[in-house]
């Protein structure tokens, strides 16, 4: 498997793809293979871009990649599309926007499922992320599955995120809560050749004013029209390229980037504590016939879910002096 | 605990538009319990195989309604094996004349379907053939 890290780190795409396939997978010994490339990680610029379904996540990535290109960097994408509750099962149809894209060596694409995952991302975007960034990506673009109010996982993976709005989808009260529009540090207002885009502007604009932003940078606010329209189309989403690489300097001049850096390390703490202790032990008691009896035992009301944690805890843990059980 | 899935490419190579097949197919393995990833149509076999490749899939399914097929599947298969992917199983489905089937089973192509064939019987196809690699 280290292998594996090795051939990716000297930008094999298939050991690439497969490396990313074995994270998702859970398969045995991948760990091997993080820790291998993880000390050259944290190169690349991360950009997550979030928004509603429908919002044109996916065809804004398209036009970013060639405008990067056009900036003479590489690429990286990571497209997250949602895993059916009832099957397993996924279409992942980001793709379709980026196929253009397909035999240039400069851009990788990558889509994957949510496999569970709360907050609009897959439990394997932070490794992905990582596999992206030694293969020399200068920009990995991570588009988040649609998303509602409150999947704001992106904010633990990404340097500068981009939330779009499109217009026709609520009242200026939306703006005002809390959620997906405070993490946003560049507003695209999408499809501004609609009906409601200048009120939308006006709204996000308000509620912008509102707000106190003492580290100095007002997320700025770029309308991008129609994409039947390609030269404008483009133009707009250079001026957003720009707007991004703004950002980046800025984050690294106000030393913010290694506040974002530290919010990224410690998910990453979480995760790895969450793979290494709690998933062992869920196996565990799923393979031994224990976890359906607690199911059993919470359906009869015989013993409450706290209960239950205290006795699993006792039974995995209980040498340890912090858990106070 | 490892979590293997089976991933497949649903790829329209070649001009035609008509893509009602594709979008039936990977709405039916979706729910089926694989990860598909859908392309679109108008696709070239070089964005095909660059495809399959990024995504680590374990199948390709091809499909053409273009009367193309003769060059475009074969192609596919030939893409891959350049770029050490022969492992990919490629195969495919469209309207495809009897005289055709045993060129492009020679050619590398695994399964074809022609119209008739059931959508249980491309599942069972792929859930007894398909072993995603580890």
């Amino acid at each position: 498997m280290e292998e594996l890290g090795k051939r990716a780190m000297a930008g094999d795409v298939r050991a690439a793809s497969r490396l990313i396939r074995n994270m998702e997978d859970n398969m045995p010994g991948t760990e091997a293979a993080i820790k291998h490339i993880f000390p050259f990680t944290g190169k690349a610029h991360v950009i997550g871009i979030t928004g509603s379904p429908g919002a044109g996540k996916s065809t804004l990535t398209d036009e970013m990649i060639a405008s990067y290109r056009n900036k003479d960097k590489t690429v990286g994408v990571m497209a997250v599309d949602p895993t059916s509750p009832f099957t397993g099962g996924a279409l992942l149809g980001d793709r379709i926007r980026m196929q253009r894209h397909a035999e240039d060596t400069g851009v990788f694409v990558r889509s994957m499922a949510t496999r569970g995952a709360m907050g609009g991302l897959s439990k394997a975007v932070g490794d992905g992320i990582h596999v992206l960034d030694v293969m020399g990506k200068d920009v990995i673009i991570v588009e988040t599955v649609g998303v509602g109010q409150q999947e704001v996982e992106i904010i633990n993976h990404a340097h500068t995120i981009i939330v779009v709005l499109v217009p026709g989808m609520g009242d200026e009260v939306q703006a005002l809560k809390a959620g997906l529009m405070e993490i946003a540090d560049i507003f695209v207002i999408n499809k501004a050749d609609r009906e409601g885009a200048a009120r939308l502007h006006k709204e996000t604009l308000s509620m912008l004013q509102m707000g106190k932003f003492e580290n100095g940078w007002i997320p700025p606010i770029v309308s991008v029209e129609s994409v039947s329209e390609p030269i404008s189309f483009a133009q707009s989403v250079g001026v957003l390229t720009d707007k991004i690489d703004e950002h980046y300097q800025y984050l690294i001049k106000s030393n913010i980037l290694a506040t974002r850096s530290h919010r990224k390390a410690t998910a990453e703490i979480y995760e790895s504590l969450r793979a290494a202790i709690l998933a062992p032990i869920l196996d565990d008691l799923a393979a031994n016939g224990e976890l359906e009896l607690m199911v059993q035992k919470i359906m009869k009301r015989e013993l409450d879910p706290y209960s239950l944690a205290e006795l699993v805890a006792e039974k995995y843990l209980i040498s340890h002096d912090c858990l106070k059980v | 605990m490892s979590d293997r899935k089976i991933r497949i490419l649903i790829a329209k190579p070649g001009l035609d538009g008509h893509d009602r097949g594709a979008k039936v197919l990977a709405r039916c393995f979706r729910d089926a319990g694989f990860e598909v990833i859908y392309t679109g149509c108008h696709q070239t076999p070089e964005q095909v195989a660059s495809a399959a490749i990024q995504e680590d899939v374990d199948v390709v399914g091809l499909s053409c309604l273009s009367g193309a097929h003769m060059y475009l599947y074969p192609q596919v298969v030939k893409l891959l094996k350049e770029q050490g992917a022969d492992d990919i199983t490629v195969i495919g489905g469209g309207i495809i004349p009897d005289k055709d089937l045993q060129p492009l089973y020679d050619a590398g192509l695994k399964a074809l379907f022609t119209p008739g064939a059931t959508l249980e019987s491309l599942v069972d196809w792929i859930n007894e053939n398909i072993h995603p690699r580890t």
